[in-house]
């Protein structure tokens, strides 16, 4: 009966979704007085539509809960044995779950926008509806028609055949729904940018309505992004953490591009300028999200995660892809000719360095691009089986990246419209001072290898660069250290976030170039034997079998040694999960929160033997701490009071007064 | 500033970042592309030793074999088919989890002077059910496997031969 109602209730939503879509968009094109009833549709609809996914999701949930394998997507992703925990994230572990909780999320913006933007304008709120609408009626048809998660089967089997036992692990069990909130959150901006065009009107008021919701998906997908790269470094048992994988690229696209929109996004709301720029920007970004869900799900890359193999949910998707896109791009090039330009500046002011980001952004997101797909049209056009890999983005993202952190610490200490280039560098000096003297010492009497020593000094630039602006900001030194404190706490929170989020983009890259300088060791091992890796000993105590409640598997013991003494015990482990049949490697890390000793185990030869394979990463968990603190810099600028959803009201009422003058 | 210098501006600098980044591309292409060869397309085609290129196909069942080499490695020999031909991979570390006999593998690497591969890379797939795509492509292409069936059991798979011309040939040139 529950599998049942929660189909049901998918039903419902998508017949809502459709109501969402058409109607408020019709009302909308009657006028604010006319069409009243009609835009009244649109917050009514889209919440009723929140209801029902989220409902016939906890149905789906539930079948998971109490394993009923009668469910077909429970029986093959499932299994009584597994923990609840992994009973409950296996949900979205699967194609047609993660699916519904693809849907559940977008319904959750809708509503979002429905409940929360009473400031917006009647008709632009009707608009963003309508669109959001459109998305969710796709999307809902996709999972309907293509993935349907509640099909029974019949006779019911005994057992389920178990979640993918790499899928059994916190970091993915939540890197799904953060990714999903990102990815879908841009479908926010989309609708905000669809629904500026066909209203034909973009101010400032609109950047300021935008920046919020970007702001919301940029953080979620960031730490999306994060959370799948940790997974990869402590679960896969490479030791890497960033791989170019297709679907790792699906992912940095759209991030990439969101970040450019937030930062275009700032001028649009203080100088409304680039508002072209900018809604091109959203669109892009909605399209590059779109395009990974295409790629992740249609198996038409060649990738070492890329699921769902099914060629006809991948015309599907790729049809969706096209509707949205297209009609996106053909409404831009039609209505965005009328949009007005205002605002002017010079090349040489904070607008001009926020140009240069999105400019350096884009184009690094344009050569990921090429790189993805280009096997794809390899194969379709030639013939000819491809791979680009790691040393094609390193060769090309790289050269793009170097400018972009040189001048992100400098674009922030950058006035409005015109400023004074050598006035800000001067600012800098001391900043600029330390990173000179480092750079040297690093190269002349710690490590010889150029890319990491520029990866060291780009981080600390960022770090002293945000400090520097903090301490101009607050006037540190220059008045009494209590006034400085006083301006501390007074300032916006928009302006912390981006010293944070800087400066954290900082962290993570320090923790990236120390990946750089990484000392590996991979040898074969007796119980024992001693071996080193960086300043560490260690000696290998053999191998024990141990049992986990849905897994069997041997663990490696590694002393660690220091001046002779025992210090700790690192266990790597190979698992095998005996109903997908399938083996895991578990590495062991031991983290100082400088650096992390990291050990794995391989095969054991005849002769008893066992390879072992060792890494001290210095600087390793700042990669991911960066990315939470980026995070972290978006939520604090989201708390800002100026930008709170409810903030816009006063002033729509000041720019509509004007307006009702006119009438 | 007046808004035509202003665009020019923009114009100028976005002309810039698309041929720089044009020109990155390319001159990266040219050094990092790597090609898909399988064991038969290396017997046909001549690809000299020392370029990267990424081989695949299933790994012959009793072909592994583990030895220790002088300084204390572990190097791993197996070969690998496509039913039609096969060839000797070595590598030295750690096998993926799912490495086994008869199962769909890729390796990058590059070929030796003696013909034999150099593996720096062993890759094996999350699932034990899939395929890697480019395999499943050279199995087909050897006349191995129909799509829609599942691909033939490891341990019949070294003593396939190409098969034979005639009604069911799927071999194409």
């Amino acid at each position: 009966m529950i599998p049942e109602l929660g189909h049901f209730a998918l039903v419902l939503a998508l017949l809502l979704a459709g109501v969402q879509s058409i109607l408020p968009l019709v009302g909308a094109a009657q006028g604010e007085r006319r069409g009243a009833l009609l835009m009244a549709t649109g917050p009514s609809a889209a919440i009723g539509q929140m209801l029902f996914v989220a409902l016939s999701f906890f149905c789906l949930m539930w079948s998971y809960a109490v394993s009923d394998f009668s469910v077909a997507n429970v029986y093959q992703n499932s299994h009584s044995l597994k923990p609840m925990l992994y009973k409950l994230t296996g949900t979205w572990g699967n194609h047609e779950g993660s699916m519904v909780l693809w849907v559940l999320i977008l319904a959750l913006c809708s509503g979002a926008v429905a409940g929360f933007g009473q400031n917006l304008p009647a008709t632009l709120r009707a608009r963003v509806l309508a669109v959001l609408g459109m998305i969710a009626f796709g999307f809902l048809l996709f999972t309907l028609l293509t993935s349907n998660p509640f099909k029974r089967i019949w006779p019911v089997p005994e057992d389920g055949r178990d979640l993918n036992p790499l899928l059994q692990d916190p970091g993915l069990a939540f890197h799904p729904p953060f990714l999903y909130l990102g990815y879908v959150g841009t479908a926010v901006a989309f609708a905000f940018a669809c629904a500026a065009l066909i209203e034909g009107r973009v101010d400032a008021a609109w950047g300021r309505w935008v920046r919020p919701w970007t702001l919301a998906a940029w953080c979620a997908l960031t730490l999306g992004i994060g959370l799948g790269s940790w997974w990869a470094y402590y679960e896969l048992g490479w030791g890497g953490f960033w791989f170019w994988d297709p679907v790792e690229n699906a992912s940095l696209m759209p991030w990439l591009l969101a970040t450019a929109l937030l930062h275009s996004a700032i001028v649009v709301e203080k100088r409304e300028a680039l508002k072209v720029w900018t809604i091109l920007l959203a669109i892009l970004t909605f399209s590059l999200s779109l395009l990974g869900t295409f790629l992740v799900r249609s198996g038409v890359l060649n990738s070492v995660h890329a699921f769902a193999n099914d060629p006809e949910r991948g015309v599907f998707i790729l049809m969706l892809l096209a509707v949205a896109v297209g009609g996106s791009l053909i409404l831009f090039a039609w209505r965005a000719p009328a949009l007005e330009p205002k605002g002017l500046f010079a090349p040489i002011s904070r607008e001009g360095s926020l140009v240069l980001n999105n400019l350096l952004l884009a184009t690094s997101c344009a050569v990921v691009f090429v790189g993805t797909l280009y096997p794809l049209f390899a194969d379709l056009l030639f013939g000819a089986k491809i791979t680009v890999g790691p040393p094609f983005f390193n060769a090309t993202v790289f050269p793009v990246f170097v400018p972009l952190l040189v001048a992100m610490g400098v674009g922030p200490l950058l006035p409005w419209k015109r400023a004074d280039l050598w006035a800000a560098l001067a600012r800098l000096k001391l900043a600029a001072l330390v990173v000179l003297a480092f750079a040297v010492v690093w190269i002349a009497a710690v490590d010889r290898r150029l890319l990491p020593a520029l990866g060291f000094a780009l981080a600390l630039w960022l770090v002293l660069a945000a400090a520097t602006d903090f301490a101009d900001r607050v006037r540190l030194g220059r008045v009494p250290l209590a006034e400085s404190f006083a301006r501390a706490r007074g300032l916006p929170r928009a302006i912390v976030g981006g010293i944070v989020a800087h400066a954290a983009v900082g962290i993570c890259l320090a923790g990236i170039a120390g990946k750089g300088i990484a000392p590996e060791r991979i040898t074969l091992m007796r119980p024992g034997d001693v071996t080193t890796v960086g300043p560490h000993t260690l000696r290998f105590d053999g191998k024990a079998d141990i049992v986990g409640p849905n897994w069997r598997g041997t663990e490696g013991r590694l002393t660690l040694l220091r001046d002779g003494r025992e210090v700790a015990v690192l266990t790597p482990e190979r698992r095998f999960y005996p109903v997908q049949r399938m083996s895991t490697t578990e590495a062991s890390i031991r983290t100082s929160g400088l650096a992390d000793l990291y050990a794995v185990i391989g095969e054991t030869s005849e002769d008893g033997a066992t390879v072992v394979r060792l890494h001290w990463n210095p600087l390793a968990p700042w990669i991911w701490v960066g990315t939470v603190l980026m995070a972290l810099g978006g939520l604090i600028s989201l708390s800002d009071r100026r930008l709170r959803v409810g903030a816009p009201a006063r002033r729509r009422r000041e720019a509509l007064a004007p307006l009702a003058a006119a009438e | 500033m007046t808004r035509k210098r202003r665009r020019l501006w923009i114009v100028l600098l976005c002309g810039l970042g698309l041929g720089s980044a044009a020109a990155l591309t390319l001159t990266a292409f040219e050094e990092s592309l790597v090609f898909f060869h399988s064991p038969s397309d290396l017997a046909a085609k001549n690809i000299p030793p020392g370029r990267t290129i990424r081989i695949g196909g299933l790994v012959e069942a009793g072909s592994v074999d583990r030895t220790t080499t002088t300084d204390g490695k572990l190097q791993i020999a197996f070969r690998v088919s496509d039913g039609a031909a096969s060839l000797r991979v070595t590598y030295t570390g750690i096998l993926p989890d799912l490495f086994r006999e008869g199962q769909g593998v890729v390796a990058e690497g590059m070929l030796t002077p003696d013909g034999s591969f150099r593996a720096t890379q062993v890759l094996a797939r999350h699932d034990e059910t899939y395929m890697p795509p480019e395999v499943a492509d050279a199995l087909k292409r050897a006349g191995h496997w129909q799509p829609g069936e599942p691909p033939p059991p490891a341990r019949d798979w070294n003593t396939l031969r190409p098969a034979a011309s005639g009604g069911t040939s799927r071999l194409t040139n």
